[in-house]
């Protein structure tokens, strides 16, 4: 097999960036399994307790760059115990132990501790990038820790996450050195910066491209920052509260205008619907808006201003843009490809809120829809379909309906159908989360018709097992599976238990799987990990076999148990 | 084993007992004020196995529990907690005579987890909109009357929707304890008074206690001022405050998040501490 010198084969390796076609390549043979290994620099791990740092290290030496997810995804709504795991101090411990020079680490969903930074800080002289997602368990102090050593820092990127504390002092503490600066993102945190270091830093950064702000960075701290940097390519505004008519005004306006490099744009955390006449200008230029933490925004002043976009590509918005908003989308963005819209007021009447009529003239304006995230009061049948037909590109496609098992208002049938034809039609779809009045009958159609599905989330759905059954035996791409408040129970969990090796996780949640149904599963599949969650009071598991599980995560490993879980997990 | 305590991770059946559950169903009977106040529950009688055992001790350990430093003026609050069984564990049947028999939107809004918004996100949404509130006015006051009125609205009006509750469904603050990385959530909006508050912290963090290597935290009377800890909150303009100087509501509409303070670390926390602390020295037991 080998006709070439492992130089050049590691040349052409290196053209490779998809982790799904780099792993195929290392299968070829063992020469090619050795070759791939060393000149590997970037790996993704979906689940860390999949595998240890240890085997990660002796595998590829070489690593650079590491994306790691911890807790699974219900996690992010409430559903899993607030210590069940997803703690990354082991691998930085054990990465730092071994020479390995790291320079990138992307954590999703994991508890990141300040000693975990300042460790990470101070083990990797040539680290570059640090992006946290949605993770928590860290203060102002590990920034700190990150920006004063971390000599050579491109990227700091914070997206939601749950900070402990949130002084500001950590910004003072990048050095006068340090102007590599690409990315900085602190959106999340809550606390003052020092305003004076701030515009120093960002006036020492020639490089930088993305600039996330606080609510706390006033509006003329942010005029200044625009003027020393008129080369970003993203810029996230805190706080955008100015009377149009003002000084302050003007020279924002100029400074916006400068920045015609700008092509993301997010943020106004608090803002003044009359001033957004100082972003027209930058409009224009757009391809990603994200307003959805922009409450204050709606009705005349959001539609004016996205009838400034014509080129976007990507909106985040809130339901409060209602369906005639929605219309105002579909006739200005035409390259639009992804779509989501928040509710506003998850709880409440909803009457800004959207439906299935602002889906369908999105679906109509914008043929190049691949990705949906649409949270809105009621769905029909009729529109899905609609949907399907328009838009056949679709590869994530997530709907959720405010009242979880809500028919078709109009027919007051479920909503399988309407379903059925997205996964008919999208024969890309790769992620499908469902809400509304479902049986059985839409996973038939789930089974039979989404063949490149990997990802499926299904909430008060089904009527019976055969609805897990068909989705297990009909997505043969199926990599995550999460379910929460079915009639799901051991004939449909037991069918066929080697199908789990071949995904990432299952998660089930108030089904009617037993205790009995689990511990059969982990009996036959010593490669899987099947945790129970205890949510109650008990310290000590009831035993009986016939007693309904509250929430189980099962997933594959190749390294047994985990060490760290906390007692209200108990791994069968 | 604790008594219902409903949001906090007391249930001791059931599903929806995490402590960041949005399910809420206190119902409180204030002897000072006679007031009655209905949670929004969905089964008011206790869902499923009402533990309420546990109110009798409540009961006495509240009298011993001493007064919050300024907290004269507070009446104290029996709070009889039923469990929350959890209605909606299980089957989609479950959730659908939930919301048959609720009618409302409302029904659907009582369900843990649901709708699926990452938690950074849910609470954005409740932060802003008390910042809004706040800033149209300090109505700390008069905002007093409108959530009863709110909630009063939503339960007569069945299938109907009215006034969106104006505290929001979803009053769930952070709340870190000193030598413990990671921080629990607690849902204001489950409380009417701080000792219930109290009460449900002492009970989060004495019961994790076990699971953890440190020593036993001493965390009882937190309010008073007599255990080593004591409790603290961020309000809305980033100034630390010591818990139980203002008035309730006013306290719940201002209060960005908590923190349980080492009494050794909190002197100087504001003005306010000093003060309370001599008042407290002349206090009678």
């Amino acid at each position: 097999m080998n006709y070439f010198p492992d130089e050049v084969l590691e040349h052409v390796f290196d053209s490779i960036a998809s982790h799904k076609d780099r792993n195929s390549v290392s299968l070829v043979c063992k020469s090619w399994y050795r070759i791939e290994r060393y000149s590997r620099r970037r790996v993704f791990i979906g689940n860390c307790y999949s595998i240890s740092p240890e085997r990660l290290i002796a595998r590829f030496p070489g690593l650079k760059s590491l994306t790691l997810k911890g807790k699974p995804h219900f996690a992010d709504f409430n559903l899993v115990p607030y210590d069940w795991g997803g703690f990354v101090y082991p691998w930085i411990k054990a990465l730092a132990e071994s020479g390995i020079g790291l320079e990138e680490l992307r954590l999703k969903r994991m508890v990141v501790s300040d000693e975990s930074l300042e460790l990470l800080s101070k083990s990797f002289a040539n680290f570059k990038s640090l992006v946290l997602v949605s993770c928590e368990g860290f203060s102002a102090d590990g920034l700190a820790a990150v920006a004063a050593n971390c000599r050579f820092l491109r990227e700091l990127d914070l997206q939601e996450n749950e900070v402990d504390d949130h002084r500001g002092h950590w910004l003072s503490c990048f050095p006068e050195s340090c102007t590599s600066l690409v990315s900085l993102n602190f959106a999340c945190l809550k606390g003052e910066v020092n305003l004076g270091a701030l515009e120093r830093l960002v006036s020492r950064s020639p490089n930088l491209k993305s600039l996330r702000l606080n609510r706390l960075v006033p509006l003329d701290t942010l005029q200044k920052l625009l003027m020393r940097a008129p080369q970003l390519v993203d810029l996230g505004i805190g706080s955008y509260v100015h009377d149009p008519s003002s000084e302050a005004s003007n020279k924002l306006k100029h400074a916006i205008q400068r920045c015609k490099s700008i092509v993301s744009l997010s943020g106004f955390l608090e803002v003044a619907p009359r001033c957004m006449s100082a972003i027209y200008p930058i409009c224009g230029n757009l391809t990603t808006l994200n307003l959805s933490y922009a409450p204050g925004l709606h009705g005349n002043k959001l539609t004016k201003l996205i009838q400034h976009c014509r080129k976007l590509q990507r909106l985040w918005i809130l339901d409060r843009i209602g369906d005639k908003g929605l219309g105002v989308v579909a006739s200005t963005c035409k390259e639009l490809q992804e779509l989501r819209v928040f509710p506003s007021d998850p709880f409440g009447a909803g009457n800004d809120a959207v439906t299935e009529e602002g889906l369908v003239l999105v679906s109509a304006g914008c043929p190049k829809l691949n990705s949906l995230l649409y949270f809105c009061q009621q769905m029909t049948n009729a529109a899905l379909i609609t949907v399907a037909r328009n838009c056949p590109n679709f590869i994530r496609f997530r709907l959720c309906i405010l009242d979880p098992v809500k028919p078709d208002p109009v027919t007051n049938q479920p909503l399988d159908e309407g379903f059925g034809a997205i996964v008919q039609s999208c024969k890309r779809l790769k992620r499908l989360s469902l809400s509304g009045l479902l049986t059985d009958q839409v996973f038939l159609y789930i089974g039979m018709y989404a063949e490149q599905l990997e990802m499926l989330s299904i909430a008060f759905a089904a009527d019976s097992d055969k609805g897990m059954l068909y989705v297990l035996n009909g997505c043969k791409k199926l990599r995550k599976l999460e379910i929460r408040d079915c009639p799901f129970g051991n004939s449909a969990l037991l069918e066929d238990v080697g199908k789990y090796e071949t995904m990432r996780s299952l998660w089930m949640s108030s089904c009617e799987v037993t205790l009995g149904g689990c511990k059969t599963v982990a009996e036959k599949m010593p490669s899987l990990n099947v945790e129970i969650i205890n949510e109650s009071d008990q310290t000590e598991f009831n035993l009986d076999e016939g007693q309904k599980v509250d929430k189980m995560y099962l997933y594959r490993t190749l390294v047994g148990h985990r060490k760290d879980a906390p007692e209200s997990v108990w791994i069968l | 084993m604790e008594g219902g305590l409903v949001l906090l991770g007391g249930g001791s059946s059931g599903v929806s007992t995490n402590e960041s559950a949005v399910l809420s169903k206190v119902e409180v009977v204030s002897e000072a004020e006679s007031e009655l106040e209905l949670g929004l529950g969905l089964s008011l009688g206790g869902g499923g196995g009402g533990a309420t055992g546990k109110t009798k001790a409540a009961n006495s350990s509240w009298g011993e529990c001493g007064r919050i430093l300024t907290a004269k003026d507070f009446p104290s609050v029996v709070s009889q907690r039923s469990n929350n069984g959890g209605p909606f564990s299980g089957t989609k049947r479950a959730a659908e005579s939930v919301s048959h028999e609720s009618g409302s939107p409302s029904g659907a809004s009582q369900v843990v987890g649901w709708p699926p918004i990452r938690s950074y996100r849910m609470n954005s949404l409740v932060n802003q909109a008390k910042a809004q509130r706040g800033d149209e006015g300090d109505s700390g006051v008069v905002e007093k009357d409108k959530p009863k009125d709110a909630l009063k609205k939503k339960l007569n009006s069945n299938g109907k929707q009215t006034t969106v509750n104006e505290k929001g469904h979803l009053g769930f603050v952070k709340v870190n304890i000193d030598g413990i990385p990671i921080g629990r959530k607690v849902d204001l909006n489950a409380h009417s008074s701080y000792e219930s508050l109290a009460q449900a912290l002492e009970d989060m963090f004495l019961r994790s206690a076990n699971s953890l290597e440190k020593e036993p935290l001493a965390l009882s009377k937190l309010l008073d001022g007599s255990s080593e800890f004591v409790l603290t909150y961020e309000d809305k303009e980033g100034d630390w405050m010591l818990v139980g100087d203002v008035p309730w509501r006013m306290f719940v509409s201002s209060v960005r998040r908590l923190r349980i303070m080492r009494t050794s670390e909190a002197n100087g926390l504001a003005p306010r501490f000093n003060e309370s602390n001599e008042r407290q020295k002349s206090k009678p037991i």
